[in-house]
């Protein structure tokens, strides 16, 4: 007889019994599921900016998975291209973009999001922020003259017709909630069309990718201190709610696994947190939007909140009780 | 309202059509020599009381129990004891066994298999019997039954749990039990309520086994203290934990005794040896084992003498179909994988599954994305992720403020990982270690 092979249990996998030879749940699948669920939201993106925007999402997609490739064989690591979470960063940065961004500049935001914020840190699942959030951030603040012009063909170059939704609001103007709905307003290139994020939340929770915790309380969280701060006013509130980066940012960003907490009180805190952060700086800051900046500061006390979230385990009560009996 | 279950879980392949329909087939003439190792439960090493060339009867005590918490172990043939030597265990270890040479006779103990009225027995007679049979917990664990039921307050003891669930994929000995001997099911259980007189007794079964279901709800139907408890199909719901939590409500950790929740749980081939014990005078000298796989020509369910050889019980299914890759004493879930088949049945063995292929084999670790899918399917409510860390950097302190030490072993969490993380193989080894510590701390003290 052969040699046997021993190891310890489990001797399983899911789904990855007879019939179902090749396994369909790896880190890959999930990342697969992700970029299934911006599809809708992309194709929107390009059929409403044109070109352009087709370009930069090609062009930021590849430059990830080169930037990767190119840094992974340099320093002679495992090649981690095919586990596709490159694809996942590029796209997410895409997204990000104003549509008339020259391509430069999200190519140099692929260079800062795959090689200073991922692998510097140690490759997939070690980095402490977001990569394409932080590329965004890092793009804010060193083009800001680019980042901020959402000018674009389909609504015409002069700035009053290109104003988001979110810098009327904070003017106190009214928005068409609507337009805002189906995306015919001015915005980045994968931010705008709330329906389609949509479509593609609900294909990620259908699938397990993300659960509804971060992105419900979050948006939530928005929501009531619109409420609070802002004006008591429904079509305000939903104003806040549908406008700038909220949607795409709570379900595509705020639920990227490695950087927000693991535990599901940690996840409850996170978004409350992102959420305020998120109507601080929209309504009291100089700006008019702040969910790129509310998800990277939560990034960096997700380690805490998690540390103090741990949860009691089954048959046991509170530590504190335990620790002191002892 | 949905069926009675527990918080987590997962739910793998069940693979019990395979063996599920086969009825047990005798086996009860094994042709070579029989093994029996001094240590087939938890606690001390049985003392062997037989020397070599000592003839032995069916049912005869070979060795006794080596402490309090230990077990007796009995010959399951008639013949001659050949020798006493150390011979090679599920677990990987060579262990002393007394191994007995089948004079094919069975020749048995006088009054073995005879019929007595448990209810004339008195509560102390009742356990003095369940202990000199030998009979431990065939679930898997092998913790001696009559330890089990001396609890430290026996009133205080509101649950006889007849566990039913038979949740670890691929065995199906249980469920044959439920179907072709229902009686003694229920007999074993009435025993065990005579015992604690406050006790109602359940018996659990996971809503894949309809038809167990029906017979079990049938033949309890005049039982006043008996019901049937039916429960969600989900991985581990036999768990004792996730037993007694389901049926009711209550919660127990590492630190406690199901009996500190008032509950007994045994599970159904260990009830069926109380009812032998008592009422046919018969100690615990077989059981039944699921020789099951794809590896398996023809899948079944037998009844074999403890001490039997592995390899006679795959020859009786018609040998290999092909050649394994893997074989499980247990299932996919919990079972050991074993390198030979010169293994005796014990009291706790329950299934052979044979695979084709060993499916963890070929697939690389790739590096955690933290998807906290593992924190989601674990029974105990822990953070495997967190304690993988722990494990990683070799941190006992951080792994036990982690509640390390409630982990079940499972596997939920190694099953779920995307990233096919060895979690629970991990936690096995850091257990171990924190064991070994706690030991060590105790002594110094």
């Amino acid at each position: 007889m052969k040699m046997l092979n021993v190891s310890s249990s489990p001797h399983t996998h899911l789904r990855s019994f007879f019939g179902h030879p090749e396994p369909n749940d790896r880190t890959r699948d999930i990342m697969l599921d992700v970029i299934i669920a911006m599809i809708p939201t992309s194709v929107y993106g390009v059929i409403q900016f044109g070109l352009n925007a087709f370009l930069v999402l090609i062009a930021t997609v590849a430059a990830c998975v080169l930037f990767e490739y190119w840094f992974e064989k340099v320093h002679h690591k495992p090649l981690t291209v095919g586990d596709l979470s490159a694809v996942v960063t590029g796209m997410i940065l895409a997204l990000n973009m104003p549509p008339q961004i020259p391509l430069w500049i999200p190519i140099l935001g692929a260079f800062f999001a795959i090689v200073v914020v991922k692998q510097l840190f140690g490759g997939l699942g070690q980095n402490f922020m977001n990569p394409a959030l932080a590329a965004r951030c890092f793009l804010l603040i060193s083009c800001a003259r680019f980042m901020t012009n959402y000018s674009s063909p389909s609504f015409g170059f002069d700035s009053t017709s290109s104003a988001t939704p979110m810098a009327a609001l904070k003017a106190k103007q009214g928005v068409d909630l609507m337009s805002m709905f189906i995306g015919r307003v001015p915005g980045t290139i994968g931010e705008v069309s709330k329906i389609a994020l949509l479509i593609g939340a609900g294909y990620l929770l259908i699938r397990k990718v993300i659960s509804w915790r971060i992105p419900v309380v979050y948006i939530a969280t928005v929501a009531l201190f619109s409420f609070i701060f802002g004006s008591q006013n429904l079509s305000y509130v939903l104003g806040e709610v549908l406008g700038g980066g909220l949607i795409f940012g709570a379900f595509f960003m705020a639920t990227d696994y490695v950087t927000t907490p693991i535990t599901p009180a940690g996840q409850i805190i996170f978004a409350v947190f992102i959420g305020l952060l998120t109507g601080l700086f929209r309504i009291f800051g100089t700006g008019a939007e702040g969910v790129s900046y509310a998800i990277i500061l939560g990034n960096m006390i997700s380690p805490l909140i998690e540390k103090s979230t741990i949860p009691v385990a089954f048959g046991r009560t509170k530590k504190k009780k335990e620790a002191a009996a002892k | 309202m949905g069926l009675s279950t527990f918080k987590g879980g997962i739910h793998p392949y069940e693979g019990k059509e395979l063996s599920m329909d086969q009825p047990v087939t005798e086996l009860m003439e094994p042709a070579g020599d029989l093994v029996y190792p001094v240590s087939q439960h938890i606690g001390a090493p049985a003392k062997p009381v037989v020397a070599p060339g000592d003839h032995v009867l069916v049912g005869q005590r070979i060795a006794e129990a080596g402490g309090f918490i230990s077990a007796h172990v009995n010959s399951s043939v008639s013949g001659t004891v050949k020798a006493l030597e150390k011979r090679l265990m599920v677990n990987g270890s060579r262990v002393l066994s007394i191994i007995v040479e089948n004079d094919g006779r069975y020749d048995a103990v006088p009054g073995m298999g005879e019929h007595r009225d448990p209810s004339s027995l008195s509560k102390q007679e009742i356990r003095d019997i369940v202990k000199d049979a030998g009979i431990v917990g065939m679930g898997g664990a092998g913790f001696p039954t009559n330890v089990k039921l001396t609890p430290k307050d026996e009133n205080a003891i509101d649950y006889c749990i007849v566990n039913g669930s038979e949740c670890e994929p691929y065995l199906t000995s249980d469920y044959r039990m439920m179907l072709e001997r229902p009686d003694e099911i229920v007999g074993g259980l009435k025993i065990m309520l005579q015992l604690f007189d406050h006790a109602k007794g359940v018996i659990g079964i996971e809503d894949n086994k309809p038809q167990a279901i029906k017979v079990m709800q049938e033949r309890v139907k005049n039982e006043p203290r008996i019901s049937v408890q039916v429960l969600k199909t989900k991985y581990p719901q036999g768990g004792e934990r996730s037993m007694i939590y389901a049926i009711t409500g209550r919660k127990v950790n590492s630190s406690m005794l199901p009996a500190d929740a008032g509950c007994i749980v045994d599970n159904v081939d260990t009830v069926i040896s109380i009812y032998r014990a008592i009422a046919e005078k018969t100690p615990l000298i077989e059981r039944i084992i699921t020789v099951t796989g794809d590896a398996i020509k023809k899948p079944c369910n037998f009844r074999v003498r403890t001490g039997t050889a592995y390899q006679e019980l795959i020859d009786a299914a018609g040998g290999f179909k092909e050649e394994p890759e893997k074989i499980l004493s247990g299932g996919p879930m919990m079972g050991q994988a074993i390198f030979s088949l010169d293994i005796p049945v014990t009291k706790t063995s329950s299934t052979l599954t044979c695979f084709i292929k060993d499916e963890i084999a070929r697939e690389p670790e790739t590096p955690c994305i933290r998807c906290g899918r593992c924190v989601s399917v674990c029974p105990e409510n822990l953070v495997p992720q967190m304690m993988m860390d722990a494990c990683e950097q070799r941190d006992v302190d951080e792994f036990e403020k982690l509640n390390g030490m409630e982990c079940i072993e499972c596997g939920c969490c190694s099953f779920i990982c995307p990233a096919r993380r060895p979690l629970t193989q991990s936690f096995k080894e850091m257990k171990r270690e924190v064991g070994a510590k706690r030991k060590k701390e105790a002594a110094k003290k």
